[in-house]
C-alpha cells in the first residue's frame, strides 16, 4: 500500500515546479491544505495580539499599549480570528474531507474553489496591510455606525476593514455555493441524504447560512463605504440617517455567523465520539434535525445583540424568546453526543480528548448563552468582561478545541502520519486548562463590572488580582500553541506510517490510502449503510477487511465506461488566481486610487473571460 | 454547433446525484443568495422612507409614466429571452436535421440580440432618468432619498449591465460553437432574476405612493 511514499517525495523535483503546480492547483486536498496552513499562520498572529492585549491588562494602569494601539489590536485581532482563523480553518476540513466522505473525486466547481482560497487570501493580506501604514481597523469587529463615520474615524483604518470584508464576503459565498452543490450533486450511489456523515450535514447547514447571511453584511458594508467614499447619508445622523440599520444588518448577518463558525466544530466532534466510542453516532436524524432547527432559528434571533438600544419591551421580548428556542436543538445535541459515548468501549486518544473537552466547555459557553438572553441580566452583562469570557467558551472552546481534535484526527489521512501522541496530551491538557483559567475567570470580573474594549482599568476597582491571573494563563494557551505547532512539524517528518485506517474509523476516506491519491477514489464507492467502512469491516457476515464494496455491475452501467482504466481530472488553471488579484487590486483601488479600481475591475474582466473560455479537462473523447 | 461539440457535450453530462446540472444548481442558490443582497437594499430604502430632511423628494420628482415605459421594455426583454432559450434548444434537438437546426439557431441568435437590445434600452432609460434627477436637484448626497434610491436602483442597473454583457458575450460565442442550451438557460435565468426585481422595485418605490 502506498502508505508513505507520498505526494512530497514527488514533488521534489524542482522548487519552482513545485511552487507552480500550487499557484495552479485546483486539486480539494491542496486547496485545503493552503486554507490550513494560512488561517493557522492567523491564528498565530490574532493570537500574538490577544497575548498583547492580556499583557496590557495584566496590571492596573497598564502602560504597554497606548489607548489607540490598543484598539486596533482588539479590532484586529477579533477580525481575524472570526474571518481569517475560524472560517478558513472550518473550510480547510470542508475541502479536504467533504469529496472523501461522500465519494466524489472533487468539487462540483473546482477551480471556483482555488479562487475561494485565492481571494481569502487577497481580501485578507488587503486588510493586514494596513499595519504597515499604522492604520489598522480600530472600530472594533462589529464596526459600529456611525463610530466608523469619516468624521469620527477619519483616516483609512475603517476603509482596509470594509473592502477587506467585502473580498472576503466573496470568497466565503463562492465557497460556500461549491460546497452546496457538492454535496447537493457528488454523493456516490447509494450515499443518500440520511447516510452522510453528520460532518457533511453540518458543512451543508453552514454553507446555507453562508450564502443567505452574507449578502446583508455585504449591502452594510457597501452603505458604510458609500458613506465614507462618496459622501452618502446612510448611516448620518444629521440627515436623518439611523446608526441602528448598521447594527440590524450587522447581526442579521452576525448572529447566523456565530452557527457558522461553531457548526463545523460540531461536526468534527460527531466524527470523533463515535469512532473512539465504538458506537454509531446516537440519534442520527435528530442531529441532523438539530442542526437545520438552528440554522433557521439562527436568523430569527439578531437583535439579541441590542436589548440595550432601547428596542422597547415587546421586541426585547421577542427576540430573548427567539434566543431561548435554539437552546432546544443545541440541547439535543449535547444530550446525543453524550449518548454516544455512554456505554461506548471509549478510547482516549488526543482527537477524543479534544472532542471530550469542546464538549464540556461548549456547554459552559453554551449555558452563560441563554443568561445573556435574559433581558434584566443582559442590561447587565452588556459590554462586560463577561461577554468576553462567553463568546470564548464558545469560539474557543466550541471550534478551536473541536479544530484540534480534527487536526489530529486527520493528519495521518492528510499526511500518511501520525502525530505524537505523547506530545499531542501535553497539548491537550495545557490548552485545555488554559484556556478554562482565562476565559472563566473574566465571567467574574464582567460581573464585578469590568469593560470589554477600555484599554485599561484603575486601580482601586479591585480587579488586578484576576486580570493578573487570566493574562498569565493566556501565556499558557500560547505555550499549548507552540507546543501544537512543534507536534505538526515533527510528525510531519518523524511521525509513525499511518496506514489507511490508524482508528479504526468509520467514513468512507479511511478506506483509500493515506495521504489520498490525487483522484482519491480508484473506483467510486457503493454506499449502502451509515458508517459505510465499519460495515465493510464488521457488517453481516461481510469479512473482507477495510476494503469498500465495489461498484457492482448495475451501477457501472452509469458510471462512464473509461473511469476504470484513466480518470480525468481537471486541467491546474492559473486563472482563479488572478481573478482574484483583479478582485483584490480594485477593492484596493479604492484606497489609492479611482483609476487603480478601474484598472482592477478591467483585470478581473479579462481573467474572467480567459477562465471561462479554458477548457477545463483536456477533450476526453481522444483516447 | 459543430459535431465535435455536440460530442463534447454528451460526453461532459456526468451523471450526478440529482441529475441536475452542477451549474443549474449553482445558478438557483446564487439568485438564492441575491435575493437577500436585493431585501437589504430594499428594506433600507422603505425604511428610510419619508425620512429626508430636505427635498427633492419622490413625489415631486419621480417619472412614473417614463418609468412604465422602461419596466415595459424590459419585461419585453423577458420574453425575448424565453424565445432564445426556445431556440437554441430547437437547434440542439434537431438532430440531423441541418436546415431546421440552421433556422432556429437563427432564431436562437435572433431574440439573444434583442434581449440585450432591449436591456440596453432600460439602461438607456436609466441613464436618461438619472439625468433629469440630478437637473432637478437630487444627487447622491442630496439626501437620505437619493442616498437610498441611487444605490438601490444603481446596483439593480449595474446588474442588468453585466446581464447584457453576459448576453452579448453568449451571442459572439455562438457563432464559434461554444453555446450549449444550457448556457443560455443559465443567463436566462439570471435575466428574468434581474426583471423581477425591478418588478418589485418599480412596484415599491414608484408605484406605492410615498
Ligand atoms: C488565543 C486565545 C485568546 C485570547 C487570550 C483572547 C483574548 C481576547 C481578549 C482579551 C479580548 C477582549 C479585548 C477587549 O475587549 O478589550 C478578545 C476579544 C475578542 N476575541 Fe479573543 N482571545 C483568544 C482567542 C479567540 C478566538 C479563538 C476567537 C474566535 C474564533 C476570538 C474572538 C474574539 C472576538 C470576536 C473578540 C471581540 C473583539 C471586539 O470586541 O471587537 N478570540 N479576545
Ligand atoms: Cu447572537
Amino acid at each position: 500500500m502506498a502508505t508513505v511514499t507520498d505526494v512530497r517525495t514527488q514533488e521534489r523535483v524542482s522548487t519552482g515546479a513545485a511552487i507552480w503546480s500550487w499557484i495552479t492547483t485546483i486539486d480539494h486536498k491542496r486547496i485545503g491544505v493552503l486554507y490550513f496552513v494560512t488561517s493557522l499562520i492567523y491564528f498565530l498572529v490574532a493570537g500574538i495580539e490577544a497575548l498583547l492585549i492580556r499583557l496590557q491588562l495584566a496590571t492596573p494602569d497598564g502602560e504597554i499599549l497606548d489607548p489607540d494601539l490598543y484598539n486596533q489590536l482588539f479590532t484586529m485581532h477579533g477580525t481575524a480570528m472570526v474571518f481569517m482563523v475560524a472560517m478558513p480553518m472550518a473550510a480547510a476540513f470542508f475541502n479536504f474531507l467533504i469529496p472523501l466522505m461522500i465519494g466524489a473525486r472533487d468539487v462540483a466547481f473546482p477551480r471556483l474553489n482555488a479562487f475561494s482560497y485565492w481571494t481569502f487570501l487577497g481580501g485578507s493580506l488587503l486588510m493586514h496591510s494596513s499595519f504597515l501604514f499604522g492604520q489598522a481597523p480600530d472600530g472594533g469587529w462589529f464596526g459600529y455606525a456611525n463610530l466608523t463615520s469619516k468624521e469620527y474615524s477619519p483616516g483609512l483604518s475603517i476603509d482596509f476593514w470594509g473592502l477587506g470584508l467585502l473580498v472576503l464576503g466573496v470568497a466565503s459565498v463562492a465557497a460556500a455555493l461549491n460546497f452546496i452543490i457538492t454535496i447537493i450533486n457528488l454523493r456516490a450511489p447509494g450515499m443518500t441524504l440520511m447516510r452522510m456523515p453528520v460532518f457533511v450535514w453540518m458543512t451543508f447547514v453552514t454553507s446555507f447560512l453562508i450564502i443567505f447571511a452574507f449578502p446583508a453584511i455585504t449591502a452594510a458594508l457597501i452603505f458604510l463605504e458609500f458613506d465614507r467614499l462618496f459622501g452618502t447619508n446612510f448611516y448620518e445622523v444629521a440627515e436623518g440617517g439611523d446608526p441602528m440599520l448598521w447594527q440590524h444588518l450587522f447581526w442579521v448577518f452576525g448572529h447566523p455567523e456565530v452557527y457558522i463558525l461553531v457548526l463545523p466544530g460540531f461536526g468534527i466532534a460527531s466524527e470523533i465520539l463515535p469512532t473512539f466510542s465504538r458506537k454509531p453516532i446516537f440519534g442520527y436524524s435528530a442531529m441532523v434535525f438539530a442542526a437545520v432547527a438552528i440554522g433557521f432559528l439562527g436568523f430569527s434571533v439578531w437583535a439579541h445583540h441590542m436589548f440595550t438600544t432601547g428596542m422597547g419591551t415587546i421586541a426585547d421580548a421577542a427576540f430573548a424568546g427567539s434566543t431561548m428556542l435554539i437552546a432546544i436543538p443545541t440541547g439535543i445535541k449535547m444530550f446525543n453526543w453524550v449518548a454516544t459515548c455512554f456505554g461506548g468501549r471509549i478510547r482516549l486518544t488526543t482527537p477524543m480528548l479534544f472532542a471530550l473537552g469542546f464538549l464540556t466547555t461548549f456547554l459552559i459557553g453554551g449555558l452563560t448563552g441563554p443568561m445573556l438572553a435574559a433581558v434584566p441580566l443582559d442590561l447587565h452583562f452588556q459590554d462586560s468582561y463577561f461577554v468576553v469570557g462567553h463568546f470564548h467558551y464558545v469560539l474557543f472552546g466550541g471550534l478551536i478545541l473541536a479544530l484540534m481534535g480534527g487536526v489530529y484526527y486527520w493528519y495521518p489521512k492528510i499526511t500518511g502520519r501520525m502525530m505524537s501522541e505523547k506530545i499531542g496530551k501535553v497539548h491537550f491538557w495545557l490548552m485545555f486548562m488554559s484556556m478554562n483559567l482565562t476565559f472563566f475567570p473574566m465571567h467574574f470580573v464582567g460581573l464585578d463590572g469590568m469593560p470589554r474594549r477600555v484599554s485599561t482599568y484603575a486601580a482601586d476597582m479591585g480587579w488586578e488580582g484576576w486580570n493578573m491571573f487570566i493574562s498569565i494563563s493566556a501565556f499558557g494557551i500560547g505555550l499549548s500553541v507552540l507546543v501544537f505547532l512543534h507536534n505538526l512539524v515533527v510528525s510531519y517528518k518523524k511521525g509513525e506510517p499511518a496506514g489507511n485506517d490508524p482508528w479504526d474509523a468509520r467514513t468512507l476516506e479511511w478506506a483509500i490510502p493515506s495521504p489520498p491519491p490525487e483522484h482519491n477514489f480508484d473506483e467510486i464507492p457503493q454506499v449502502t449503510h451509515r458508517d459505510q467502512v465499519w460495515y465493510d469491516k464488521y457488517g453481516e457476515g461481510h469479512g473482507s477487511a477495510a476494503e469498500l464494496s465495489k461498484v457492482d455491475t448495475s451501477v457501472a452501467e452509469h458510471a462512464e465506461e473509461d473511469e476504470e482504466h484513466d480518470v480525468h481530472m481537471p486541467n491546474p488553471s492559473y486563472w482563479p488566481l488572478l481573478v482574484s488579484a483583479g478582485l483584490t487590486i480594485a477593492a484596493a483601488g479604492l484606497l489609492i486610487h479611482i483609476l487603480v479600481a478601474i484598472f482592477g475591475v478591467a483585470w478581473t474582466i479579462v481573467a474572467i473571460y480567459a477562465w471561462s473560455l479554458e477548457p477545463a479537462s483536456d477533450p476526453p473523447n481522444e483516447h | 454547433m459543430s459535431d465535435a461539440a455536440l460530442a463534447h457535450e454528451a460526453h461532459e453530462e456526468h451523471p450526478t446525484s440529482t441529475g441536475l446540472n452542477h451549474r443549474k444548481i449553482l445558478m438557483w442558490a446564487f439568485l438564492g443568495s441575491e435575493c437577500i443582497f436585493f431585501g437589504s437594499l430594499i428594506t433600507t430604502y422603505l425604511v428610510y422612507r419619508g425620512k429626508s430632511v430636505v427635498g427633492p423628494y419622490p413625489g415631486e420628482i419621480l417619472n412614473i409614466p417614463l418609468t412604465s415605459v422602461s419596466t415595459f421594455v424590459l419585461l419585453m426583454s423577458s420574453l425575448a429571452m424565453v424565445l432564445s432559450l426556445a431556440g437554441f434548444e430547437r437547434a440542439a434537438g434537431a438532430g440531423t436535421d441541418e436546415e431546421r437546426r440552421r433556422s432556429e439557431l437563427k432564431k436562437g441568435r435572433f431574440w439573444l440580440l434583442m434581449t440585450a437590445v432591449l436591456g440596453t434600452g432600460f439602461l438607456g432609460f436609466q441613464v436618461y432618468e438619472f439625468y433629469e434627477f440630478v437637473h432637478h436637484g437630487l444627487g447622491l448626497t442630496t439626501n437620505l432619498f437619493g442616498t437610498t434610491f441611487y444605490v438601490l436602483t444603481g446596483f439593480h442597473g449595474t446588474h442588468v449591465g453585466v446581464g447584457v454583457v453576459w448576453l452579448v458575450s453568449l451571442l459572439v460565442l455562438s457563432y464559434f460553437g461554444k453555446v450549449k442550451p444550457l448556457d443560455v438557460e443559465l443567463g436566462g435565468l439570471y435575466w428574468h432574476f434581474v426583471d423581477i426585481v425591478w418588478i418589485i422595485i418599480f412596484t415599491l418605490i414608484y408605484l406605492i405612493p410615498s
